[in-house]
This record gives structure tokens, C-alpha cells and sequence, in this order.
């Protein structure tokens, strides 16, 4: 069998189809629904319409009758069996979650919840038999704002006695991180500048393009799980845990998985209904959810309120900065539910230099969908704040919005900077990222355009929008996450096999779902093995295949799992040495490895690795004296967090007529270390990008006062399309992380985390000779013209 | 969502079509499936039988009557947007249209759908209204025409009988008339929020005749005749306009929602109506 010449040129920073994408965008793969096995039966799940009540009797009399139907399930039948979903992170040992049942027994705490389930011979049956369950509620009065919740005056889980799941809080004086940020609210007070300020982050739903889908197959030797899941790894351990069937014979299987965004980083019911019924019936089972379904359930996301005060100096220093927060973790704690506002807890401060910081964080249950994991994950809700009040700052202090960043932000020479939040940030070049965006958005024309506009009094007005981002990537050292009550680790594996044929097998513990690791994992073990880029395979996502793993989530990807590759080829590479050194009848200290060939020093005589691979294969000129094996395993735990950093400029134009807005430009400039794939970088910046813009212009999770969810739909959810966005501008400079060997850093969330103040600060520029400050998210027209009525009339 | 089990005809005449609508029982009719479909899915309806209108050739197409355009109730939009003689007639027809969804609801969507489906927020009932359509109807009795004005009745509620065809739509030519449809929404494949269909006929620099339609603006689509009689005989300026698009309010009952306030949608009205005559006449 022949092998492809390898390159002669890096891969490492080729712009690289990729590999996945042929069978993606064709679809001739399998997702979980397309998966059909002999006698596999169909569930349907009976959900509850209110967001609080008590279940007071269910009628499955009618279902259990109708055609098809093998078993007709309710929350007391599997009572004993269900055990509790777990969650995974204790902010604080103190704690309080109410028991999270798969399927509710007596008691609703959100609108969705299963209250019962179908098992059937086929979809259509199961659904038809569903609509005949009975279900009688008590309704009780539902918590829905989070705010009120935090009061205790209603409960949504009364048997907790109370709403507060946990408090949470960093003091920069008392973590010794900094000074004391009453003293600069009150020096502030007293001559200088204080801003303060309210924002609701809105509530989300991830809104991936494939719903949720399980098959199970239940054997005696195995129950294989087929799940369309971020985290088959977890979902096997959670299984085992849950359920009691041991963990050797638990396979999980996350085939092609279409987008999850934090949304599929979870446990669900539904895993767990569809385990159940499996095992109950004996026969394969399948559950595909609706899309209102997944809408309605599936776990949502932000849903924060903040209190932001910002002391600064009459000349534009920030002194400190005191965030009160509220989130909302719903009805119940998912996965990591309660760490979500504590991801974004180190990063208020941003790229900035505060000598002071105070955070307190509130975790408020109400009767709404759980919330947990959502692209950026507590870090955009922290940029966004920070941002916005730069802004605000600009304009107190009558500066220019970049201007009053630089007078802020860390120096590029001034790195590694111990950040007032605690964290090391690695590495970082504000100044160029700036200047290259700067320059890209032809920010001082647009600016002498927005002037005249002013001037003249036009209808439109044009707004000019500034978003400087860091955030922190790689999820994450074992040893942080320990300290801050996460039961797990954060280090991640990968096994490199050296085939007879010169193939090269990468298998990976991270599960790629649209993110191309097969192509960029490829990329990097061809660099460093010398095999060539078409004779990499790499594998993932199937819990016997890849046993080891922490799945996908957080921007850990590269940083985490593709280190954990690069050390396993490592490996190979050392391991070949004493083989190499046999077969070549040469002294180990002679051989030097360059372009995937061991050769003796001085001499032509050398062997690639396929021709090393292939004598292992055969073992016949092995004398013993080394292992007769190339294959090598490397678990990483990273040393510490990468922080990628960016400059995102955006011009608005706003019809003060209508109060609509229209993205007129968007630059983004984004150093996310070093790149492996820019193709790659440019559709996740690209991508982050539309869902960023998304909180800020369009989308937002609405419930009526029963608690219903009026947005249930993408006829009321509005995701945008490629028809509602611009033209993006996106370059990059590249800094590289000094916390990994390659410099990588991480590009999965920094889009989502920038744009959004990007975008409301442009639409806040625009406007604010008009006498508004501020638009609630997602600033709609009829939000935008409100704002105007106000300034108006103030 | 899987919808409930339901009987399927697929009729290849309307006399067919209407003998089933009669006999069957619970009928409803089939045509693009854009909304319907997902009405049934969500089993927020389940009709026991749906007759499939989709094979009935004489539904299908535009064609010249003399004074005016006919256009079959099967025609997909995808068609009627691209039709040279509705370019030419009533391109407001065309213009509205054009701006209903994306391309694929366009291909499966059609013209006697969406008005028999009559959602106060459907882009193609305003244009009606304001054109003075008129609808022939099939039925066990045979055929009769109702007015666009007398076709709408309310939120989803039409003159159609349950046992009744919406065949066709006649469309007066308004050939020579600038016309132009101001659709509101937050993003491309939204339904109108409000919407203005206007068509203009100048006589030298003022305006000799005027039609405007409000979408969205009360649960039928609403005709701005204050609008209209206040345009005719004005110059196209946007002053004039500006005046004349102030009533254009007048008389609605706007809903409000995640969208905008009825008050919003008010002053949303006046400020499209002002955009779209200006823009039918030329000088917006
Ligand atoms: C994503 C999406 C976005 C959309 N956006 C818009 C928009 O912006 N503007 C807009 O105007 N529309 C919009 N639509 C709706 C679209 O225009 C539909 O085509 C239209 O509403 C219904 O037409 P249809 O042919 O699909 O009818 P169907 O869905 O098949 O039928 C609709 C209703 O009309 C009845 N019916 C249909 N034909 C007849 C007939 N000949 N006689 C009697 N009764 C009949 C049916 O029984 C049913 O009750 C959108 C649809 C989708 C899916």
C-alpha cells in the first residue's frame, strides 16, 4: 500500500478543507435519528403545560390500549428507578438543589418537564397514544422572575424552602488580588466618576440545528447509547452512576452531531427515559425530540440580571469595579448549572488594569426550563458588562472609546499580568490588535461621517460600536477545578496507532461536533510524525474507541486535546528511537528525527515511520530489546488557561423613524495565539459572530405570566440567517499562549463573547445625542424607538 | 411532530375536489402546505380528511382576461413573482411577494393559500384589498365572486364555506401604475410586524389615483382609504405625502406583542405608508 509524499511545507497554519465536511454538508452520515435497528421501538414523552403545579392523577388507561403500544410509562412507575440527574459543580458546599428527576413524580417545576412516556412500535403510534394520557395538575403559583426570586416571597421548589441555591463571592482585598472597592466607589463619589447600571442578559436557548436524539440498544454483554451529545464520555459515567449498570458495559456512541454550542454538554431525562425503557422492554429504543420540543426543554441559556458600579478618576482610570448578580438557574441544576456565572466571575475586569474588584453572585431556582452551558458560558455576560461600561466611561469622561481602553488596558510588554480577578493572563498584544482593527473599520472616516449625520439631523444615524475581548480558554487545569468544587478533571487524552500500512490512527478523548478536529488533530500529527495529512484518520466520540476523554465544551479543544495529541505523537517519536537505532545498526545518539525519518547522523541510512511501523508489524528483526509497539497514549492536564483577546468595531445605522438597525460594518480582529487551521478559525469567528449579534439584536427566550414559553417557536425565536447579517471583516494578529507547547489559544466562544457590546454599544453611540444610554437586549426596533420616545421627551 | 392519521384525496378536478370537500367528513384543502403542514404537526389541528388540491391542473397559472389578470389559487409564488404579465399589470403583486419567506416556502407556498389561509400578518391580503380583487369561489352550487374587501372576515376567517374552492383571483390591470410593498420585520424570513402595499398612478407630478393597503394593522387586512381620497390630486412630494400618510391609522386595531405595541404598529403604519407611496410614485 502506498502512502501520499508528505508535505514539504508546515500544515500547522495551512488553510485546509476540511475532511468532515463532505459528508457533513451532504449529509450522508449518520446522525442519531437516521440510526435503525431490528425491533427498535419509538418513545414520545408527555410533557407538562405549567410551570409549577402538583401532579394529582394520570390517566394512561386510553394510551396503554391504543395500537402499538408496548409500555406506557409515568414518573411513579420508575420512581425507584430513575435515581437523580446530577450536578456536577458545588459553587459552595453549602449548596441547595432540589432532586432532579428524569421523569417528575408528583411536583412540576417547569413548563416541558416529562410527566410521562410511550413506548411504541413506531413514532407515529407513539405520539398518537401520548395525546390520550390524562394528566390532572394542581397548579401552583410559578417563580419566573429572578429578581423576585432571590426574596423568597414564592417558591419554586417549596420543599426547599428556598429559592437561593447558592451565594458566591470574590473580594479582590481579601483575596489579596487588589485593594479595597468601597474605597474607590466612595473616592469616586466624593471627586471623580461613578457609573452605575442595571442589565439584563436575556434568556437563550442554544438552538442547535439537529435536536436531540437517543437510540439504545440493550444487550446483555452491553447497553450501547447512540446520543447526539457534546459529552459521550460524561454521559457514559452518569449512566453508570445513575442507573447502576456497570460502566464496562456501557458504550456511548456520539455519531456526526449537528451543533450543540453548550446546549448537547449535558445529562438529560431523555438519555435517561430512553436507557430505561430499553432496559424495561428488552428491545432497541429510540427518542428523536421536536424542535419545539427541544425549544421547550432542551437547556437554555444567559438568563442573568447584574448591578454594575464602575468607579473611575475624572480623568477616565477605572479605580474599581462591584458586580451584584442574580442568575437564573431554572428549575433545576443541570451538569454545571451553577458554575456558569463563576466562568464569567474572573472576567469582568477584562483586558484591563483595576487596582480594585468585588463580585457577588446570587443562584436564584425558578419554575423555567433548567439553564446551564450556552457558547461563552458566564464569560460573554462579563464582557459584556465590562464593555458597555467602557463605553459609558468614554462618554462621562467625554473621551473617545479606544482612547479610554488604551489608558486602561494591560501593555503588551507588561505579560504574564496577575489580573485583579486572580488569573494569570498568559500573553497578549492589545495595542496591535487594535491598530489593525482600527485601520480594517476606517475608524476615524466613519467617525467624521457619524459627525455630519449628527449634524445634519439625518433620519439614520450611524453608530460606531467598540468591543475589546479577552476570555479564558481551555477548560481547564484539574487542579483549578478542584478548588472551585467541580467534581471532575480537566485533562484531556489521545492515543496515536502506527498501522501496518503506514496509516496513522489519531484517537481523541474531545468530540468534535462541527468543529473540525478530525482535519486540524490531522494537521498537527502530520507536522510532527512526517506522515502525510490524507494518511491520518482520526477517531472520536465512541466510548470503546476512545475510553478516555472529556469531550467537547469551554474552547478546550486544541489547548487541552490537541496538546494531549501532540504529546502522544511525542511518544511515538520516542518510542521508535531504540527500534529505529536496532534496525539501523546505529547508536541511539546518532539518530536525529526530522520529516517523519530517523536517520544516522552523517550517513544516508535512515527509515521513515511507515517503514518503522511495518517492521513492528512484522517483528521479525526485533531483537527483544525494546518494546515492539510504536503506539503511544498521553494524557494532558493543562498547566494553565490560554486568553485570546480581540478588537471588534461595528457601525449601526439606526432609523430613528423606526427604530430599526442594520449592521452597516463589522470588523473583527481576534489573536487567538497560534492558528492551525485559519479556514477553521474564520468559521468559528464567523459563526460566533451570528450568535453574539443574535443576543443583541434578535433572540431572546420570552415566558408569558403562566410561565409559558411565548417564544416556543422560530417563528417568535429569531435566529438570524445569513440574510441578517453583514459582510464580517475578520483578521487576525497572533500572540502566542505560553501555556502549551504550540501557542494555541482557543476560537469556539470568542466571537459569541465580543459582539454582542460590539453591537448595542454601536446602537447606544448611535443614539445618545438623542438622550438614550441604553437598549434592553435584544435592542428590537420597537425596544430602539421606546428608547428614543424616552430621550425625547427627558 | 408526527400529525394524526388522516384520509388523503388527491382530486384531479375542482368538481372532484368540491364533490369531497361535501361528502368527506372534517375536510380541509391541501394546497402549498406552508402553513397548514405546520399546524398539523404541532396536531394543533387534525382533520380527519385532506384533500390535496396539489394535481388539479385548471388551479395552476396567470392568464389575460382582457381588464384584468387571473390568477390560479395553485399558482406557487415562486411564479407569480416571476410572471411577466403580473410584472406588467400588478407588480405590486410581484413586489409582495417577493418579500413572503425564503425561496423554498416560496416554491411550495401559493397565491390562493396564503389569502384562503388569510393571517392578519400574510403579506398577499393587503394587496388585494388594495387592488380590488375579486375571488371566484367553487362550491356544491356551483361558482360565485366576492370582493377582496367582502373575502376577509377576520383572524384565519374568510367567505369561504367549509365545502368550498377558492378557484382563482381576478386582478384589475394597473398596468403604467408605480406601485411598491414596505415590509416591516426584524428578519428576512419574518412575517410582516406591519406592512404598507401601495400603488400610485401620477398624472404629470401629482397623483391622479392612489391605493393603499395596511397588513397587519387589525385582524383583516385594511384598506387606508382616508389615505388614498387624502393623496389624489396632490403633488408626490414628501411633504404632501408626509400629510396624507398621517391618517394612515385611521381606523385600525393593531395587535401588540413580543413585536411592538398596537401603538408602535400606528406609528409604524404612517411612517411605511409615507416610505411606500413615496417609493410607488418615484421619488421616495
Ligand atoms: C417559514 C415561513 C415563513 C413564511 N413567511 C410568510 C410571509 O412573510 N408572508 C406571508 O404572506 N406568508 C408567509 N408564509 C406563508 C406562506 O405564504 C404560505 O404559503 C401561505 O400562508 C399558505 O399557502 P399554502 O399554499 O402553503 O397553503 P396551505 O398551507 O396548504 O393552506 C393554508 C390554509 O388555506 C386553506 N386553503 C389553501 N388553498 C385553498 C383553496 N384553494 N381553497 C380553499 N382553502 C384553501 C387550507 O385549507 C389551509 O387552511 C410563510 C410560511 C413559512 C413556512
Amino acid at each position: 500500500m502506498t502512502t501520499t509524499e508528505a508535505r514539504p511545507t508546515a500544515e500547522v497554519g495551512n488553510p485546509r478543507r476540511r475532511k468532515e465536511d463532505a459528508r457533513l454538508v451532504t449529509g450522508r452520515t449518520r446522525w442519531t435519528d437516521n440510526i435503525v435497528l431490528p425491533g427498535m421501538l419509538h418513545l414520545a414523552m408527555v410533557r407538562s403545560p405549567f410551570a409549577h403545579a402538583r401532579i394529582t392523577a394520570i390517566d394512561t388507561e386510553a394510551a396503554r390500549a391504543a395500537t402499538g403500544v408496548i409500555a406506557v410509562l409515568t414518573g411513579a412507575d420508575i420512581a425507584d428507578e430513575q435515581g437523580a440527574l446530577p450536578n456536577a459543580w458545588a459553587i459552595v458546599p453549602e449548596q441547595k438543589a432540589p432532586v432532579h428527576p428524569s421523569m417528575a413524580v408528583d411536583h412540576v417545576a417547569f413548563a416541558g418537564e416529562i410527566v410521562a412516556m410511550v413506548v411504541a412500535r413506531n413514532a407515529a403510534e407513539a405520539n398518537d397514544a401520548a395525546d390520550l394520557i390524562d394528566v390532572d395538575y394542581e397548579e401552583l403559583p410559578p417563580v419566573l422572575d429572578l429578581r423576585q426570586a432571590a426574596t423568597d416571597s414564592s417558591l419554586a421548589h417549596p420543599d426547599l424552602g428556598t429559592n437561593v441555591s447558592a451565594v458566591w463571592s470574590f473580594d479582590s482585598a481579601s483575596a489579596g488580588t487588589g485593594g479595597d472597592v468601597e474605597a474607590a466607589i466612595t473616592a469616586a463619589r466624593d471627586g471623580g466618576i461613578l457609573i452605575e447600571k442595571e442589565i439584563r442578559q436575556q434568556r437563550l436557548i442554544p438552538a442547535f440545528m439537529e435536536p436531540r436524539s437517543i437510540v439504545v440498544d440493550p444487550t446483555p454483554e452491553q447497553m450501547t447509547v447512540w446520543s447526539s451529545t457534546q459529552v459521550p464520555h460524561f454521559v457514559k459515567i452518569f449512566i453508570a452512576l445513575v442507573l447502576g449498570i456497570p460502566e464496562s458495559k456501557i458504550r456511548v456512541i456520539a455519531p456526526d452531531v449537528g451543533g450543540g454550542f453548550g446546549g448537547k454538554l449535558q445529562f438529560t431525562p431523555e438519555e435517561v427515559l430512553t436507557v430505561i425503557a430499553a432496559r424495561r422492554t428488552g428491545k432497541p429504543c429510540k427518542y428523536s425530540e421536536s424542535r419545539s420540543e427541544s425549544l421547550m426543554a432542551a437547556h437554555h441559556g444567559r438568563d442573568q440580571w447584574q448591578k454594575l458600579t464602575l468607579a473611575a478618576t475624572n480623568d477616565g482610570d477605572v479605580t474599581g469595579l462591584k458586580v451584584e448578580l442574580i442568575a437564573d438557574m431554572g428549575a433545576y441544576l443541570g451538569l454545571v448549572t451553577s458554575a456558569i456565572p463563576l466562568l464569567g466571575a474572573f472576567m469582568y475586569n477584562g483586558i484591563y488594569k483595576f487596582p480594585s474588584y468585588h463580585l457577588k453572585c446570587t443562584n436564584v431556582f425558578t419554575n423555567k426550563t433548567w439553564t446551564d452551558a450556552y457558547r461563552g458560558a458566564g464569560r460573554p455576560e462579563a464582557t459584556f458588562a465590562i464593555e458597555r461600561l467602557m463605553d459609558e466611561l468614554a462618554a462621562k469622561v467625554g473621551a473617545d472609546a479606544l482612547a479610554i481602553r488604551e489608558r486602561n488596558w494591560i501593555k503588551h510588554e507588561e505579560f504574564p499580568f496577575a489580573t485583579v480577578a486572580g488569573l494569570k493572563y498568559d500573553s497578549g498584544n492589545y495595542e496591535a490588535a487594535t491598530a489593525k482593527a482600527r485601520e480594517l473599520f476606517r475608524y476615524d472616516e466613519l467617525r467624521a461621517e457619524q459627525l455630519k449625520r449628527r449634524e445634519s439631523g439625518d433620519p439614520v444615524q450611524l453608530g460606531i460600536g467598540v468591543s475589546t475581548y479577552t476570555e479564558m480558554c481551555g477548560l481547564a487545569p484539574s487542579r483549578w477545578l478542584g478548588s472551585m468544587g467541580y467534581v471532575g478533571g480537566g485533562w484531556e487524552h489521545a492515543s496515536i496507532r502506527m498501522l501496518p500500512t503506514g496509516k496513522v490512527e489519531v484517537i481523541t478523548g474531545t468530540s468534535p461536533h462541527g468543529q473540525g478536529h478530525e482535519t486540524a488533530w490531522s494537521q498537527i500529527v502530520a507536522d510532527r510524525l512526517g506522515v502525510g495529512f490524507d494518511d491520518i484518520e482520526v477517531l472520536h466520540g465512541d466510548t470503546q474507541v476512545a475510553p478516555r476523554g472529556l469531550d467537547t465544551y469551554g474552547s478546550r479543544s486544541l489547548a487541552v486535546g490537541g496538546m494531549a495529541v501532540l504529546a502522544a505523537a511525542d511518544r511515538v517519536i520516542e518510542k521508535a528511537k531504540p527500534i529505529a537505532a536496532q534496525l539501523l545498526e546505529a547508536n541511539v545518539d546518532d539518530l536525529e528525527f526530522s520529516g517523519g525519518r530517523y536517520g544516522v547522523r552523517g550517513t544516508e541510512s535512515g527509515m521513515t515511520m511507515a517503514e518503522l511501523a511495518f517492521a513492528v508489524f512484522q517483528g521479525h528483526k526485533l531483537d527483544g530489546s525494546a518494546e515492539g509497539c510504536l503506539d503511544a497514549d498521553a494524557t494532558l492536564d493543562p498547566e494553565d488557561f490560554s486568553f485570546p483577546h480581540g478588537t471588534h468595531l461595528c457601525a449601526v445605522e439606526v432609523d430613528t423613524e423606526t427604530g430599526a438597525t442594520s449592521i452597516r460594518s463589522y470588523v473583527s480582529v481576534d489573536d487567538v495565539g497560534v492558528v492551525v487551521n485559519p479556514m477553521i478559525v474564520e468559521g468559528q469567528v464567523h459563526g460566533g459572530l451570528a450568535q453574539g449579534i443574535a443576543q443583541a439584536l434578535f433572540e431572546e427566550a420570552v415566558h408569558d405570566e403562566s410561565g409559558t414559553l411565548v417564544s416556543g417557536s422560530f417563528v417568535e425565536y429569531l435566529v438570524p440567517s445569513s440574510a441578517d447579517l453583514p459582510s464580517f471583516t475578520t483578521a487576525r494578529t497572533e500572540t502566542p499562549s505560553t501555556t502549551n507547547q504550540l501557542g494555541v489559544k482557543g476560537v469556539g466562544e470568542a466571537g459569541t463573547i465580543a459582539s454582542t457590546p460590539a453591537v448595542v454599544n454601536a446602537i447606544v453611540d448611535a443614539v445618545r445625542h438623542l438622550g438614550v444610554s441604553d437598549v434592553p437586549m435584544p435592542c428590537t426596533p420597537y425596544r430602539v424607538w421606546k428608547a428614543l420616545q424616552e430621550g425625547a421627551q427627558s | 411532530m408526527i400529525p394524526a392519521a388522516f384520509e388523503y384525496f388527491t382530486p384531479s378536478t375542482v368538481d372532484e375536489a368540491v364533490a369531497l370537500l361535501r361528502d368527506q367528513p372534517d375536510a380541509k384543502v391541501l394546497a402549498g402546505g406552508q402553513s397548514l403542514m405546520p399546524v398539523l404537526r404541532l396536531r394543533l389541528a387534525a382533520p380527519e380528511t385532506i384533500v390535496d388540491i396539489g394535481r388539479i391542473g385548471e388551479l395552476q397559472g396567470v392568464r389575460d382576461d382582457g381588464d384584468a389578470l387571473v390568477i390560479g389559487a395553485m399558482t406557487p409564488h415562486s411564479t407569480v413573482q416571476a410572471d411577466p404579465l403580473v410584472g406588467e399589470h400588478a407588480r405590486l403583486v410581484s413586489l409582495a411577494t417577493a418579500t413572503i419567506a425564503d425561496p423554498q416556502v416560496r416554491h411550495r407556498g401559493t397565491f390562493g393559500g396564503s389569502l384562503a389561509h388569510a393571517d392578519p400578518a400574510g403579506d398577499l391580503p393587503a394587496v388585494a384589498v388594495a387592488l380590488d380583487a375579486s375571488f371566484v369561489i367553487a362550491g356544491p352550487d356551483g361558482r360565485r365572486t366576492v370582493a377582496a374587501a367582502d373575502f376577509f372576515e377576520g383572524v384565519f376567517s374568510t367567505a369561504l364555506a367549509e365545502d368550498e374552492l377558492l378557484v382563482e383571483v381576478r386582478v384589475p390591470k394597473y398596468t403604467g401604475w408605480g406601485a411598491h410593498y414596505e415590509k416591516f420585520n426584524r428578519v428576512a424570513q419574518q412575517w410582516s410586524i406591519v406592512a404598507v402595499a401601495a400603488a400610485v398612478r401620477l398624472d404629470g407630478d401629482s397623483i391622479a389615483e392612489a391605493r393603499v393597503g395596511l397588513t397587519n394593522m387589525g385582524s383583516t387586512p385594511i384598506r387606508a382609504s382616508a389615505v388614498e381620497a387624502a393623496l389624489v390630486g396632490r403633488p408626490a412630494t414628501p411633504e404632501a405625502v408626509r400629510e396624507a400618510a398621517a391618517l394612515a391609522a385611521d381606523g385600525t386595531s393593531p395587535v401588540s406583542d413580543l413585536n411592538g405595541d398596537a401603538d408602535y404598529r400606528r406609528h409604524l403604519a404612517s411612517v411605511l405608508t409615507r416610505r411606500a407611496v413615496l417609493s410607488a410614485a418615484g421619488t421616495g
